[in-house]
């Protein structure tokens, strides 16, 4: 026990303030953040992230917005186990044809505003595996999309402030 | 001198010839006739042999209908064996009642290329699900891998148990954390778990497919996305099969630096395991701890490489970034660092009775087992098994380095996780190396030449999971007319399966995550 304290207390905060944000546009959101979570959401803001064939790259970016460093739930944004609960499916893809049924399944379960955000160039585009007998590109071949954030994978930073602009509309 | 090529050829004689056009030379391709294909296996049973991978290739732009081939290992040699299957009677006899690992890679040869194991125990399709056309053979050359595909009415026969209090718990595709798609069917007894059996392909993307219709160096960044906390290991792996190919050799300082990113990748994902696990028994300090750690590395590589896993820093060729002597200084700092923090979470880890009562004993995989399932990287290591191409394959510059494997007996989730734990240690000892003997020179070479028609290229890398192999098969064109990948988890998903049988429903997220596969790279 005391060595966890001592590291802890070693440790100290490390969450950092997000890195300046160049555009303007995206300050605006960035600062806007907890305002609009506290106002559409009551304060949070549920994701339920889908893999609907992903490379797994985005799994882990996705995974370190909830690191410490990032601490994404400082701003209201938290992550759940069931779409149920969720107001924001965060989608990585190409979307495979055998994830196709249990990602609108998924969408069906997620009650309104349903937002859907697509991850990555392939969840844009289908990216570099394209449109094929095994995939169907992007996100938007299935579900409508309210957000892109491209990038192989997007930075963490990068899905902070995707996550922003899909609330922020 | 090959002992197993040695051990075929005196049996076989005439019946085995020797591919040529196989490269490098150190990884002997034999061909031998269909009827004899399974004593092939059984010859290299008796010799201590693995299987390592079984594929096929539709090889009618040569005329010659479809070709099966399997790979052995056994300590320092790989040894591939091939035989014909004309189109007529795409059919070979099944190797899985000697090796397990067949199991799946036949149940895959026949629902991606059509070409069937005779005497294979189990008709259900693999990556392929129920409701694709039963005609539909993606890897032929006759299939336009174009054009979307039809769903069709069908169902997926689960293995069952019956008897009273027997219930099932069907887990996925859509897990509950930020994870992969995969279906697990549990039968259960109350919180005992019976049998566990996985259904995975949900993020087959066709991968395999696309490769054919990309070139050589574009292929690259595709190899690096197969299984994306795995890229620099895959797009090594894919590049060393095109430089045999090729006939082309990497400068030094190329070498030396992909062996950099090699060990790095394996840092951070070691790290960020060893806090899932230590998340999934609900011992959140170390996760968080373990995650800063993690995080620090990537932004380490994002700083002096420009990507926060390195990808494409590999091409065909040698590497695509070079590092100066701040970014030498920088690494060296961070190594010293890092040892001193890991140090400090180990004793926390290991002085944990709370941690030590859910990770030990829990999810068994024995030595037997693990051998028989061929098992291979960390979770081989963990249940007693000497396996590591680092040290049995050495690709340069593993030549010249040494390397130290850790080998455990007890199999647990524990043996899992400490076998990471010395890993990182000696990962960090091999950096402080390489900076030390860094040559000099250029980061990259021309390809000589473009791959000649009908070679082929074998590459093997050790990535953070185990052995990776990649298999190239030249078209008359030059193209790429075949790309066969073989990720560890292709092996190891077997594993978890068979470790589970015994164990609470609880344990398993702990005893998956000890694991932790990758879906994309075996669904491909």
């Amino acid at each position: 026990m005391i060595r966890i304290l001592k590291q802890i207390f070693h440790t100290g905060i490390v969450t950092e303030p997000l890195p300046p944000i160049v555009d303007p546009e995206l300050m605006k959101i960035g600062a806007q953040l907890e305002e609009v979570i506290k106002k559409r959401f009551q304060g949070s803001l549920a994701i339920r992230q889908v893999d609907a064939g992903s490379c797994n790259a985005c799994e882990l970016e996705i995974h370190a917005v909830n690191n410490p460093i990032y601490n994404c739930e400082r701003f209201g944004v938290h992550f759940t186990a069931s779409p149920r609960f969720a107001d924001m499916l965060l989608v990585t893809g190409p979307i495979s044809q055998n994830m196709e049924i249990a990602l609108r399944r998924t969408y069906t379960a997620t009650p309104r505003p349903k937002l859907v955000v697509a991850v990555g160039d392939c969840g844009c585009t289908g990216g570099i595996f394209g449109k094929s007998y095994a995939s169907l590109g992007g996100v938007d071949q299935v579900l409508p999309v309210d957000a892109y954030i491209p990038g192989c994978p997007p930075t963490p930073t990068a899905l902070l402030q995707g996550i922003l602009r899909a609330i922020g509309k | 001198m090959s002992k197993l090529k040695d051990a075929i050829m005196s049996v076989f004689g005439p019946d085995a010839k020797e591919d040529a056009g196989q490269c490098p030379s150190s990884v002997p391709m034999l061909i031998v006739p269909r009827e004899r294909f399974a004593e092939a296996a059984k010859i290299l049973k008796k010799g201590y042999a693995l299987l390592a991978a079984e594929w096929a290739a539709d090889e009618t732009p040569y005329g010659r209908g479809f070709g099966v081939f399997a790979c052995y290992r056994k300590e320092s040699e790989y040894l591939i064996i091939k035989t014909p299957a004309p189109q007529t009677d795409p059919t070979f006899p099944s190797l899985t009642k000697k090796f397990v690992p067949a199991y799946r890679f036949e149940r895959q040869m026949k629902s991606l290329l059509g070409v069937i194991a005779i005497g294979h125990p189990d008709t259900r399709p693999w990556i392929k699900h129920e409701d694709w056309p039963e005609d539909a053979w993606p890897l032929r050359k006759s299939f336009d891998g174009s054009k979307p595909l039809p769903r069709v009415y069908g169902e997926y026969d689960w293995i069952r148990a019956e008897g009273e209090g027997v219930y099932e718990i069907p887990v996925g595709p859509v897990h509950a954390g930020i994870i992969e798609p995969g279906h697990f069917r549990f039968q259960a007894v109350g919180e005992d778990i019976l049998n566990l059996e996985a259904k995975l392909g949900y993020v087959h993307k066709g991968i395999e497919k696309r490769f054919e219709a990309l070139s050589w160096r574009d292929a690259s960044r595709l190899a690096g996305r197969v299984s994306g906390d795995t890229t620099v290991a895959h797009c090594l792996a894919y590049c060393h099969a095109v430089e045999a190919l090729a006939a082309c050799r990497p400068p030094d300082r190329a070498q030396w630096l992909r062996a950099l990113f090699l060990e790095r990748e394996r840092i951070a994902n070691h790290l960020g395991d060893l806090g899932a696990i230590c998340n999934d028994v609900a011992f959140a300090i170390l996760f968080y701890q373990f995650m800063r750690l993690k995080e620090a590395v990537v932004r380490t590589n994002l700083a002096l490489f420009g990507h926060r896993f390195l990808m494409d820093k590999i091409i065909p060729g040698g590497t695509s970034v070079d590092i100066d002597a701040a970014g030498v200084a920088a690494i060296h700092a961070e190594a010293d660092w890092l040892a001193e923090e890991l140090e400090r979470l180990v004793v926390i880890y290991d002085e944990n009775p709370s941690v030590e009562d859910r990770v030990r004993d829990t999810g068994i995989l024995s030595s037997e087992k693990a051998r028989e399932l061929g098992m291979v990287g960390f979770v081989a290591r963990a249940s007693g098994l000497n396996l590591d191409c680092r040290i049995h394959q050495p690709f340069p510059p593993y030549d010249r380095i040494n390397v130290t494997i850790p080998v455990l007996v007890s199999g647990d989730v524990h043996a899992r996780a400490w076998v990471r734990i010395e890993e990182i240690r000696d990962s960090l000892r091999i950096i402080r190396e390489i900076l030390k003997s860094l040559p000099g020179g250029e980061i990259s070479a021309p390809l000589p030449r473009e791959p000649l028609p009908d070679r082929s290229g074998f590459g093997a890398v050790e990535g953070w999971r185990g052995e990776i192999l990649y298999w190239l098969q030249a078209g008359p064109k030059g193209e790429i007319n075949r790309c066969m990948v073989r990720d560890p988890s292709s092996l190891n998903w077997l594993g978890l399966e068979q470790c589970i049988h015994g164990n609470i429903v609880p344990d398993f997220p702990v005893c998956n995550k000890s694991f932790n596969q990758s879906y994309s790279g075996n669904d491909l």
